[in-house]
């Protein structure tokens, strides 16, 4: 099965479950969406519960605000992640805050789900990686899959968590990552990270499309005698700080890996984290690797995201520090 | 295209039979003693400010009509989407009136925990949903409320307030054109008190009335004067119902006028002269309803006295106990972020149990 597939999956078993669920977003109800994540549903379940919205991101999130304020379990899709700032102020003054601001008397327990992250020759506005923004926010839970499975059984518990959840999905990763996935019911919980390759020398800390990125170099650094471990984080945060430190313990080393810019990006947390918690056994500094800190370019898309050798670069250094 | 001004309390003291919202002697008292009652509640808040004893207030004077007419027309069950100067809307739809005062003071005795500076209030029981300050956010949220409630044939209505300068922002539009699309069970309550803080309402819109702007949606709108409590009583009654049968959305422009300044914080010498406040002081909804009352035969100058010293002393009595209350606890700095409390909040909830020194 492929990501997308996995997603569709995890969404029909849940709108099954739980009549609550409704999807909203464009393009979504008759077309299936425009990476046909929801392609069957409105047939399936009507165009009461799988909703056509007019074009307005600002419109989507508040109003699946409005339906999580008054019991429904709704799942906004915004067509590409880049289309999310005209609904920032909804997300960030809204969505986060409900619960803090009311003490606990409304709750919007919507999800966002929104392609992310390059690889696919889309340019500014169909590439980005802003999960930065939303990991900043407190009362959001930000997720990222990087396999199918994860897909199905991350989507699965976003739905059902009483929190907000922003679910980025990897659109590079879409048809291209494959695998086995559990059939029926399936939920992976949120805030566990994955060890995708155990090793001793250095900690690969990544997320989303990097994690395939990351096996790459670590099979590329294996052939020269350095064995590093690749961790998939799966729930950007509250993140799993345990397995990061564990693993930064044992090894010394750390490499912290995104496609988003390097400046305020969500690696200089992960860095600052793990020398706090960490400090006396590091052996190198935390590396980043990154995205550029310019606007996502078109012709250069490939130079842009990080590639197994800039990783490999980052291991090497590390390992020989 | 202009739409006719509806106004039931006419000059010289007439009701319009096809405006009269039919109500009996009681109602009618009833709504001038919490008109009442909100003026005394804004008059206390803004002391309360001036004296030091809170931080900041929004007051509603001048717009009492808009305020009580259109809160009494609701009913149990409905949504209240209200922006940070619908007190008076709140109380009526049962937003308890200790659980304002407290938030106005931000301890203990606040539902909300101190969470929000004053006039951000909520109450889950009477479904007055929570208050942000950026503007007409509401509105859409409204949308999807009544959305829910369609989806699982409740009868029941949302219904989102806003200023004259809320209709210009992105969300009222996209807000309107969902709920015209889904022919959602919505009133879009528009309180045009003529100023967004310092700007007057002819460089909000060159559309002349919000109320016209329903057109561009595809469901009626409605422009009444705002300082007629009858009338704002009617229309308000009748979009509701016409919401709660199915017949979709409607949008009410009450044209009003903001007294008071913008906040306690804003001094609206700046920007208009006193001649203008005075002309519509001469308009003041609570001495026009007065006027009718007493006219019916249903108000005394003796009563009306009355009315004003009961409303002090009620506010005054919530005041005293909320204000003893002691301030809230440290620790609930980092609770209900999320349901369950994740390990960073947990870390920084030891940084505020940790004594500075030592």
């Amino acid at each position: 099965m492929t990501l997308v597939q996995a997603i569709r999956d995890a969404l029909a078993l849940e709108m099954e479950r739980d009549p609550g669920v409704v999807l909203l977003g464009e393009d979504i109800g008759k077309n299936g969406g425009v990476f046909r994540a929801t392609e069957g549903l409105w047939a399936r379940f009507g165009s009461e519960r799988v909703i056509d919205t007019p074009l307005a991101e600002a419109g989507i999130v508040g109003m699946a605000i409005g339906m999580a304020l008054n019991g429904l379990r709704p799942v906004a899709e915004i067509q590409f992640v880049d289309f999310i700032y005209p609904a920032f102020d909804q997300i960030v003054s809204e969505l986060a805050k409900f619960r803090y601001r009311s003490a606990g008397q409304f709750t919007a327990p919507v999800v966002i789900r929104t392609p992310s992250g390059g690889g696919i020759k889309g340019g500014h506005y169909h590439s980005q990686s802003p999960e930065a923004y939303f990991i900043h926010t407190a009362g959001l839970k930000v997720v990222m899959p990087s396999t199918p499975a994860d897909g199905k059984g991350l989507l699965a518990s976003a739905m059902r968590d009483p929190d907000p959840v922003i679910f980025l999905e990897p659109k590079a990763l879409y048809r291209t990552a494959k695998g086995e996935v559990p059939e029926g019911d399936y939920t992976v919980p949120l805030g566990k990270a994955r060890v995708v390759k155990e090793g001793g020398d250095v900690s690969l800390i990544t997320y989303g499309a990097t994690v395939h990125v990351a096996e790459e170099a670590a099979g590329m650094a294996a052939q020269d005698g350095i064995h590093a471990e690749v961790i998939d984080l799966r729930t950007l945060w509250p993140m799993d700080i345990e397995t990061v430190i564990r693993s930064v313990e044992m090894t010394g080393r750390a490499i912290v890996l995104h496609e988003a810019p390097r400046t305020c990006g969500f690696g200089a947390e992960l860095a600052a984290l793990i020398q706090e918690k960490a400090f006396l056994h590091l052996k190198a500094p935390v590396a980043r690797v990154t995205g550029f800190d310019t606007p996502f370019p078109y012709a250069l898309e490939k130079l842009y995201i990080p590639d197994a050798h800039r990783v490999l670069k980052a291991i090497v250094a590390a390992a020989s520090y | 295209m202009e739409l006719p001004l509806l106004v039931a309390l006419r000059e010289g003291g007439s009701v319009d039979p096809d405006l009269d919202p039919g109500l009996g002697g009681e109602a009618l008292l009833f709504l001038f003693r919490k008109m009442v009652f909100l003026r005394a509640l804004d008059e206390k808040g803004l002391s309360l400010q001036r004296a030091g004893r809170i931080g900041f207030y929004i007051g509603a004077t001048g717009q009492e009509a808009a305020e009580i007419g259109s809160g009494f027309a609701l009913k149990e069950g409905d949504w209240v989407f209200p922006s940070y100067r619908d007190q008076g809307v709140a109380l009526l739809h049962g937003y308890p009136l200790s659980a304002l005062v407290g938030q106005l003071f931000g301890n203990s005795s606040d539902t909300t925990k101190g969470r929000q500076m004053p006039n951000h209030w909520c109450d889950r029981a009477a479904r007055v949903v929570s208050v942000s300050s950026p503007v007409a956010t509401q509105i859409p949220q409204a949308v999807g409320v009544a959305y829910a409630a369609q989806l699982r044939g409740e009868k029941s209505a949302a219904i989102a307030y806003f200023g004259d300068g809320g209709s210009s922002t992105g969300e009222f539009h996209a807000g309107l054109n969902f709920a015209g699309v889904f022919r959602t069970p919505n009133v879009f309550f528009c309180s045009n008190n003529q100023y967004a803080i310092s700007l007057p309402f002819a460089k909000q819109t060159a559309a002349g009335s919000i109320a016209v702007k329903a057109a561009g949606y595809g469901f009626p709108g409605v422009r009444v004067d705002g300082n007629d409590i009858l009338a704002v009583v009617r229309v308000t009654r009748d979009a509701l119902e016409r919401a709660r049968a199915g017949k979709g959305p409607t949008l009410i422009e009450a044209l009003t006028y903001r007294m008071s300044a913008h906040s306690s914080s804003d001094d609206a010498t700046h920007y208009r002269s006193e001649e203008e406040v005075e002309a519509w002081r001469r308009k003041d909804p609570i001495h026009r309803f007065a006027a009718y009352l007493k006219k019916e035969g249903l108000l005394t100058d003796q009563a009306e006295a009355a009315a004003a010293v009961e409303a002090r002393e009620e506010v005054q009595r919530a005041v005293a106990a909320c204000e003893a209350a002691p301030p809230v606890p440290p620790e609930s700095l980092v609770e209900d972020v999320y349901a369950e409390m994740p390990w960073h909040l947990k870390e920084q909830r030891e940084w505020i149990r940790m004594p500075v020194k030592g």
